[in-house]
């Protein structure tokens, strides 16, 4: 397809195409579900989360292929890392990542940002010891603390 | 790869005969119609043959009443404002459908900022204008009535006789907007009673870079472009002569084959609505069945549960070009103002595709394109789509269907719309 033109560039056209982390998972330690007041695009994520770390990030999406291959990265971007520093997790990351999206597309990645803080605020219901500063196992503690 | 070309609303590629009319406009006949020499006189009979082709396509009366524009969209500015400020010591009132182009509605907008008024009349849910309320609207300042002859997104043909005998009676210019039927219907601009008329060449195998404005020869109008008299002084500016060229061939062409274009196009438009229907559960055809209320050439399909911009990317991955009125698709986020005027569901507006066929397409393109849609395209969308997940475990329920069970799109929607803190949007 090197003769193809491309509405988005090829990162961005790959995630849409090929997703990374689509699904949802069961029994997930946090769901959050969020749409676009904007464009109507409604983005649901769901974790699963071990001590005090996502291990797992799964996404569905209605929405465009920027919002779809948003979702993609972004539920890329945050495995691995600790509930404080996923709540700290910006869009612009997921811009960067992708290579840029059109201006027009950039609140896709916001929305993305938007699903992760709500599934990792519905865990943090379920589990308000794990809150950064409520002075449990919350944060990067290691092994030993609380988990599923 | 493979090409299946259903943006026939779009563009249309150029006929070969217009084509090569055009080409000797741009090395060798390349005068001024405006120079009194002989490159200059050659340009302008060929100005005036493509005026009276386009004439004949519409049964105007004068090649004269034919004015070339730049485009729809200019001839429809034209229209609009040209008439408005013409009659402007009459009144200053306009009434016009709710589901016009942008080129029109934007013109009367702009015209509002002015201090002029304007009635935009409702349609119904497919999409008609009523001849009855068009009346209605009118006032004693109405000094222009603009209703299209045939929708850009949803293909309903409206009653533009009834309203152009009503308009003549009470003495006020219709704008016809024809950019959408021009060259695939019947168009009589004498029996129709319109004054103005509109068309878009590259809608019927003309070029690009050239629009049609039909005026009748009484009703009043002022340029809105200054410059020269090119265009009987009512168009300033050196004429596209190719382009000109190239729009007389193509109406000529459509004015002979648009009987069989409307026949073929009409069989495949059937074909595929009968194919989608079967194939792809849950989707809602916009605007009247293919029948006598509908052109041939288009198709407004929504699929629930997933998104148009996405459809459209992966029609185009498997080859095939189509268009979507979906807010995704278009630069303000915002659905089609059609769509939204004929009251449809946000969620079905959302999921929207617009199919445009041409005289070249073919039964085994329509074929590919239901097979490709539904097993690639739909399949794989709602594969992924968290609304068709709610579907099938029952938390949602089809507007298209409803089973009575589960909440409706538009409420879950607005559920989870603005919920996470920091917004940033």
């Amino acid at each position: 397809m090197s003769d193809a033109h491309n509405l988005y560039n090829d990162t961005v056209m790959d995630h849409f195409l090929n997703p990374l982390n689509l699904g949802d998972i069961p029994e997930a330690d946090g769901v959050g579900e969020v749409g676009a007041a904007a464009c109507g695009d409604i983005m649901k994520v769901t974790l699963r989360i071990k001590n005090g770390r996502i291990e797992e990030a799964r996404f569905k999406t209605f929405g465009c292929g920027s919002a779809i291959a948003s979702s993609s990265m972004a539920t890329e971007l945050i495995r691995g890392r600790t509930v404080e520093e996923a709540l700290r997790f910006s869009n612009q990351e997921v811009v960067n990542a992708l290579g840029g999206l059109p201006p027009v597309k950039i609140h896709c990645s916001v929305l993305a940002e938007e699903a992760i803080r709500a599934a990792l605020e519905d865990y943090l219901k379920r589990h308000p010891e794990k809150a950064p500063g409520a002075g449990g196992a919350g944060g990067g503690s290691g092994p030993g603390a609380a988990g599923a | 790869m493979r090409r299946v070309y259903f943006d026939h609303l779009s563009a249309t590629p150029v006929l070969p005969e217009a084509f090569e009319a055009m080409r000797p406009f741009f090395t060798e006949h390349f005068g001024n119609a405006s120079s009194l020499h002989q490159e200059g006189l050659r340009v302008r009979e060929a100005l005036g043959a493509a005026r009276e082709q386009v004439a004949g396509l519409i049964h105007a009366e004068s090649p004269e009443e034919i004015f070339f524009t730049s485009c729809g969209a200019e001839a429809a500015n034209l229209a609009v404002k040209g008439v408005a400020y013409a009659n402007q010591r009459r009144g200053n009132h306009v009434v016009v459908s709710a589901i016009e182009h942008p080129a029109v509605l934007n013109s009367v907008e702009f015209l509002e900022k002015q201090g002029f008024t304007a009635t935009r009349v409702a349609v119904d849910g497919d999409g008609r204008v009523d001849p009855g309320a068009v009346g209605l609207a009118v006032t004693e300042q109405t000094i222009l009535i603009a209703v299209q002859h045939v929708n850009q997104d949803i293909g309903t043909i409206q009653r533009v006789g009834e309203i152009g005998a009503m308009a003549r009676e009470r003495g006020i210019p219709l704008f016809v907007d024809a950019t959408v039927s021009g060259g695939w219907l019947p168009l009589d601009v004498q029996a129709l009673g319109a004054s103005l008329v509109s068309l878009s060449p590259h809608r019927f195998y003309g070029p690009k870079g050239v629009g049609v404005l039909y005026r009748n020869r009484r009703a009043r109008l002022v340029s809105i472009l200054h410059g020269g008299v090119q265009e009987g002084g009512r168009r300033a500016g050196t004429e596209n002569v190719p382009a000109i060229v190239g729009a007389g061939v193509a109406a000529a062409a459509a004015a002979r084959e648009w009987p069989a274009r409307r026949e073929h196009t009409g069989r495949l438009q059937r074909r595929l609505w009968e194919g989608l229907k079967a194939r792809v559960p849950y989707v809602r055809l916009s605007g009247p069945e293919p029948g006598p209320e509908r052109i041939s050439t288009s198709l407004n399909v929504s699929t629930e549960f997933i998104e148009g911009e996405g459809q459209l990317l992966l029609c185009d991955r498997y080859g095939i070009a189509v268009a979507s009125g979906s807010s995704c698709v278009s630069k303000s986020l915002k659905i089609s103002h059609v769509l939204a005027a004929i009251g449809l569901d946000h969620a079905l507006a959302q999921g929207n595709l617009i199919l445009s066929l041409g005289k070249d397409n073919t039964e085994a393109e329509v074929d590919y394109f239901i097979e490709t849609f539904a097993e690639k395209v739909v399949a794989k969308l709602r594969g992924m789509s968290p609304m068709w997940d709610a579907f099938e475990r029952g938390a949602l329920d089809s507007v298209i269907a409803p089973r009575g069970t589960g909440k409706s799109f538009a409420v879950h929607a607005a559920a989870v719309s603005g919920k996470g803190p920091g917004r940033k949007e």
